[in-house]
């Protein structure tokens, strides 16, 4: 865990350090074009001599911005309408949880490559179409904890109280209900990220010049030969991300889950 | 019986749900489609072609309604750039698309059995830790750059197989392999924690005492019994290795349902989009649906309760 948070925090400060002016992530530099790693250039340069670490760093911010976007939004939502459907019950869970199942009935990334190509590429676009697909997960998680707390005393109490049914949805449910949102979110902040490079590689997402590391690896398959560096790179900021998400989720899940603790 | 009906009204419902998506999909392209499609100097008399062959000229329920009509005869539309049924053209270039996933599906098995299998059995020691290893990594690994490197490695360094295309032998390994990977992986972490699961089961001490060897044991006790929820992630799996299929047959211009697609998507042919999603989205239900019903008919237990 505390490697999967380091490499987290590695990629925070590229999402920051490319944000930098002192970056020329588009400068064109046709002496340059395909170089290999070297002093000068510490990844190489692109097809249009353009430096990739400088793109690098661009792209790092690019998939940071969407990916902490996204699940924040996702989580907003679902969390919002689990809420919503384990509190009331009766008719609103009903019409609730068929959504849900619809949702879940559709493959993820179908529906984001789909929505993605009708409403058209750029960087809004791609978080609307991935928190479209992500917000199920969240209202799912929150739907079933908030079912089970809801006759826990202090609920039951709050209601004789005369609590409005808002102040004890967030008081007094939202907090215990917490825990598993999390662990989801960390698995999300992955599933954002690749979903986001998937999107770019496919020219969904993130349009030229910006760089992203989907669309680098798009751009790069084209000189694999004779550049293998403009796809390794990329592809390993990438993968190591997702890495480092999916263990911190793991991570997350088991000091999360009390009965796992207790039991060696 | 009236479990079978229940299921079968629940999948109806979802079906009726993921296709009004799909159908919602049309609806939500920004501005006028007729303007995207053809761009803002087009004659007025094309422009009310396009309108009438996309439907637009009618009111959104009646569209809604007539997509079921059309749907229920099998008819996609027509696609705006190659004048030929949809329905037609995925059925074109579906057996690639199939070919893909099977050979994918039978790497899962081939892979995620074995390695599951050894996981459990040598739990908390190395082949283990290089099984969960290899899942972690599998998991984490996107297919749209895992292609790129099995090209590197096995075309152009070591000239094993061709880099594109599906007219060569051989050519359908790397495509395989990228989309069966991830997988792979979960089924491997399903099959070995579901086995680790049943470990303590008395039934198996039973088996033990009686004193068949380990091997009778995982094939005979073990194995039937750990499959249920290996079958429903294999199901599960069924469904989404069409719909990972997309970024595959991209990346090895493989040309199946899915390069249809992104092509598609490339020349704003909405109607061909729309149909390839439908059709991967209902193979996906369905394909759920199936190993359920699958998973229930296995399972005694599950059989009996009606």
């Amino acid at each position: 865990m505390r490697i999967s948070a380091f490499v987290l925090g590695l990629w925070l400060i590229m999402a920051m350090a490319g944000r930098l002016p002192s970056l020329d992530p588009h400068l064109v530099s046709l002496p340059d074009i395909l170089k290999p790693p070297s002093t000068s250039h510490w990844l190489g340069t692109d097809e249009l001599g353009r430096p990739v670490l400088d793109r690098l760093l661009a792209g790092a911010s690019v998939s940071l911005l969407v990916a902490v976007t996204t699940v924040s939004l996702s989580a907003t939502i679902g969390i919002f309408i689990g809420l919503l459907a384990g509190y009331f019950g009766g008719i609103v869970d009903r019409v609730i949880s068929r959504l849900i199942e619809v949702f879940l009935a559709f493959p993820g990334m179908l529906l984001a490559i789909a929505m993605a190509a009708m409403i058209g590429p750029g960087i809004d676009n791609v978080i609307f179409a991935l928190a479209v697909m992500g917000w199920v997960g969240y209202a799912r998680l929150v739907r079933v904890q908030v079912m089970a707390l809801r006759q826990r005393d202090h609920v039951q109490a709050a209601v004789a109280l005369g609590r409005t049914d808002l102040a004890i949805m967030i008081r007094h449910l939202l907090p215990l209900a917490m825990a598993p949102v999390w662990v989801e979110a960390s698995f999300g902040l992955a599933g954002a990220v690749v979903a986001e490079a998937g999107l770019s590689f496919l020219g969904l997402g993130i349009q030229p010049p910006d760089a992203s590391w989907g669309g680098m690896i798009r751009d790069g398959v084209r000189y694999l030969l004779v550049a293998p560096h403009l796809v390794l790179a990329p592809g390993m900021a990438l993968f190591l991300v997702v890495l480092a998400a999916n263990l911190f989720g793991d991570g997350l899940r088991d000091r999360f889950d009390v009965t796992s603790r207790n039991t060696p | 019986m009236n479990n079978l009906l229940e299921q079968l009204l629940d999948t109806l419902i979802v079906l009726f749900g993921v296709s009004t998506l799909v159908f919602l999909l049309l609806v939500m392209i920004p501005g006028d489609p007729v303007d995207v499609v053809l761009g803002e100097s087009a004659q007025a008399a094309d422009r009310e072609t396009m309108r009438a062959a996309l439907g637009l000229d009618r009111p959104l329920l009646e569209r809604w309604g007539l997509f079921y009509i059309d749907l229920a005869q099998g008819n996609l539309g027509d696609s705006l750039v190659r004048r030929q049924p949809v329905a037609q053209l995925i059925l074109q270039r579906l057996p690639a698309t199939l070919q893909l996933a099977g050979a994918a599906f039978l790497l899962v098995l081939l892979l995620a059995l074995p390695l599951g299998i050894l996981a459990a059995r040598h739990k908390g020691r190395g082949l283990d830790r290089l099984a969960q290893g290899f899942a972690l990594i599998g998991v984490s690994i996107p297919n749209f750059w895992l292609g790129p490197l099995l090209v590197l490695l096995f075309s152009v360094q070591l000239g094993w197989t061709p880099v594109s295309g599906n007219l060569e032998p051989g050519s359908l390994l790397l495509p395989a392999i990228t989309l069966g990977l991830s997988m792979a992986a979960i089924t491997t972490r399903m099959v070995r924690s579901s086995l680790l699961e049943i470990e303590s089961q008395p039934f198996l001490r039973t088996a033990r005492c009686k004193g068949l060897s380990e091997t009778a044991v995982m094939l005979r006790h073990s194995l039937p019994n750990a499959m249920l929820p290996v079958i429903t992630v294999l199901g599960l799996q069924l469904g989404s290795l069409l719909a990972g299929a997309v970024i595959t047959e991209v990346v090895f211009a493989w040309p199946g349902i899915g390069s249809l697609m992104v092509d598609a998507i490339r020349q704003r042919d909405y109607p061909v989009v729309q149909g390839v999603v439908l059709f991967i989205a209902l193979s996906y239900v369905l394909a759920n649906r199936l190993s359920d019903l699958l998973s229930g008919w296995l399972d005694p237990r599950i059989r009996g309760t009606d």
